[in-house]
């Protein structure tokens, strides 16, 4: 650590993160509550040679960073649900094209235009499946300052290792709230680059054959090699082929890109969970009121432990099913009507003991809602 | 002397075109542009949407990126703003431009940001089999208006003309030598150019609306078009004008975003 402390946003703190990680270009639409980070980053980059753009819509945002991206420049937009709606189609566009982006969802009340300055995590299922298709898609979220920091660097090294879009998905309790941030000295975080073709001008370049480690090293629009990039099926040229083995191996490729490497993708953290009879599972904002309630029932015995997902997209199913191995309770804490609730029943033994905690009127779960939950399950009523 | 043959993919050919379609002139037009003006290949982004007229993105021996529907004038920003140096050239549809790709359209033209936006205009959505267009105009018929078009047409001059594009032009598949020096006058401006090429589907809109083959579809541009302000203007107003209808210079939104960056960095007013 620096030691340089900022107290600052959750917005800002991404903001910090993703100048940390090398993004050169932001476009962007204004939507609460994700606003602050179209305003710090036409700040702030211009201060450092990068570009900022203010689109006309969150269609054209994420259309905009995945152009900028193929003139080999680190990318990035945010939004809120109404906005990530209208993104899913360019989503798919950077999936199928294999185009690093990063693109933040500050979630908040829905659907429909919903609670714009009120928190929620509904959009989870939306960051997995609001795409049409198949796909595979890598979403990760935080529930501190510090860990969005860490967490907005992920992501842009996800996004260039695997060539994928990789989602930040943050809640208004995080984007707005005002905490400290100890900011990571330069290196202290791994920072991925682009990974650039080796092969010469004049030498045949496929820009969709992958190595034997399965990266697709790029070519820079502007540079030596001149290829098609489309959203159509297409072969290691990047040609439209509608030829059933360039599908399977495409539709393939993209999807286990990601499913082979759930284990390296995924990020979480644990607390208490040894000995743990009742574990609670949560991530983003609902993790801190989940965290809350374990420290103050292990001061009083209770065998309570946390598992904090900061990973939720690929699901991390046999990690979840490992730490649940012994527990009588598990309690799934999040502000939705229970999303990856779904997941934990499908990875744990005994989907039975799964119960949901969660909060859905548009305030902060808090800990005695939770508390309440847990009084219930174990039998003791509210 | 290079040939036409040495910009094209040969990979990629035979293209998907009908017998008769316009588009393969323009696309021999907007090369033989790129050729004379003796651009560099490395230098060219051609950046496309979806439908008929969006695969000539794939048929240059150029950097090229096909995209979504509608949508090519928002990566193509992408690709400007990121890498100014280069020269952004967007073949769209009149569908693809004008309907889903309305509103990225009119904002490319407000930014005046240096690209061109050539819209092959068929009045016709042809690669989903004739339905019509924002640019079909009344009574056409089309397999979604077969009882005669109710929508009235946009006027691409004016649309792009009210909406800031620094350089508007028109002309036709017929007027082949002067779509070649209204592109090469396009590619080389500084802002925001729309060029509008009446372009012949004889498949759909052709045969909807017995205008005979392709060669009679031709013949009636090259009747019912003339040089902007002409004497034949004059005695018929219904003639449709092609030629250059603006060429301002004004500043240019990458070269103002430049400013943006000498102003944050302290390094200029």
């Amino acid at each position: 650590m620096s030691g340089i402390v900022r107290f600052l946003q959750g917005n800002e703190a991404c903001v910090e993160a993703a100048l940390y990680a090398g993004v050169q270009f932001y476009a962007g639409y204004p939507i609460t509550p994700s606003t602050e980070i179209a305003e710090q980053m036409s700040y702030r980059l211009p201060r450092q040679g990068g570009k900022f753009i203010q689109m006309e819509d969150e269609i054209a945002s994420i259309c905009a960073i995945i152009g900028a991206s193929l003139t080999g420049h680190k990318v990035m937009t945010a939004t809120s649900g109404p906005g990530f709606s209208l993104m899913q189609e360019g989503l798919g566009y950077a999936i199928m094209a294999e185009i690093p982006c990063v693109i933040v969802d500050v979630q908040r009340g829905g659907p429909s235009t919903g609670l714009p300055t009120g928190p929620s995590q509904g959009d989870v299922y939306q960051a997995r499946w609001g795409v049409h298709g198949d796909h595979a898609i890598i979403a990760l979220t935080a529930s501190s300052h510090q860990d969005v920091f860490e967490m907005t660097v992920h992501a842009f090294n996800m996004a260039e290792t695997y060539r994928t879009p990789v989602i930040l998905l943050f809640d208004e309790v995080i984007g707005h709230m005002r905490e400290k941030l100890v900011m990571p000295e330069a290196g202290e975080i791994p920072v991925v680059g682009r990974l650039r073709t080796s092969v010469k001008a004049g030498v045949d370049y496929h820009p969709y054959l992958p190595r034997e480690d399965g990266r697709l090293p790029m070519s820079d629009f502007g540079g030596e090699h001149r290829y098609n990039v489309t959203g159509l099926f297409h072969d290691m040229w990047g040609f439209p082929s509608d030829d059933p083995r360039v599908v399977h191996g495409l539709l393939r490729h993209l999807v286990d890109k990601i499913r082979n490497n759930v284990e390296v993708l995924t990020r979480h953290k644990e607390y208490y969970l040894d000995d743990a009879q009742t574990i609670l599972i949560s991530y983003g904002c609902s993790a801190r009121s989940a965290l809350h309630v374990v420290e103050n029932r292990r001061a009083r015995g209770e065998r309570l432990g946390l598992l904090e997902l900061q990973s939720l997209w690929p699901f991390p199913y046999d990690l979840v099913e490992e730490k649940c191995a012994n527990a009588r309770h598990i309690v799934v804490v999040e502000m939705n009507m229970g999303q990856i609730v779904r997941c934990v029943k499908r990875a744990v033994r005994h989907p039975n003991r799964v119960a949901l905690a969660n909060r859905i009127d548009g305030q902060f779960i808090t800990p005695t809602d939770i508390r309440n939950i847990l009084r219930l399950i174990q039998g003791k009523g509210v | 002397m290079p040939t036409v043959k040495d910009y094209i993919r040969e990979r990629f050919f035979p293209h998907i075109w009908c017998p008769g379609c316009g588009h393969g002139t323009v696309l021999k037009s907007l090369i033989t542009a790129v050729m004379e003006l003796e651009l560099s290949k490395n230098d060219i982004v051609v950046v496309s949407g979806i439908g008929c007229s969006s695969r000539i993105s794939g048929y240059v021996d150029f950097h090229s990126l096909h995209t979504l529907l509608g949508r090519a004038l928002a990566f193509a920003t992408g690709v400007k703003l990121s890498k100014p140096e280069l020269k952004v050239i967007v073949p769209m549809g009149d569908g693809d431009a004008l309907s889903i790709g309305g509103n990225h359209f009119i904002h490319a033209a407000r930014r005046n940001i240096a690209m061109t936006a050539i819209v092959m205009n068929n009045r016709i959505y042809g690669m989903t089999g004739g339905q019509f267009s924002p640019l079909s105009g009344l009574g056409v018929a089309a397999t979604t208006s077969p009882y005669g078009n109710i929508d009235y047409g946009f006027d691409v001059v004016e649309l792009a003309r009210a909406a800031g594009a620094s350089f508007v032009a028109r002309t036709t598949t017929y007027h082949a030598l002067q779509m070649i020096e209204i592109f090469k006058q396009a590619f080389m401006h500084k802002g925001f150019t729309v060029v509008e090429v009446l372009t012949q589907c004889p498949t759909y809109f052709g045969r909807k609306n017995k205008l005979g083959g392709a060669a009679d579809m031709v013949e009636w541009f090259k009747k019912n078009t003339t040089p902007i302000g002409s004497e034949a203007k004059q005695k018929d107003a219904s003639l449709i004008e092609r030629g250059v209808f603006v060429k301002v210079e004004k500043p240019e939104y990458c070269s103002e975003y430049d400013k943006v960056i000498a102003r944050a960095t302290g390094r200029g007013a």
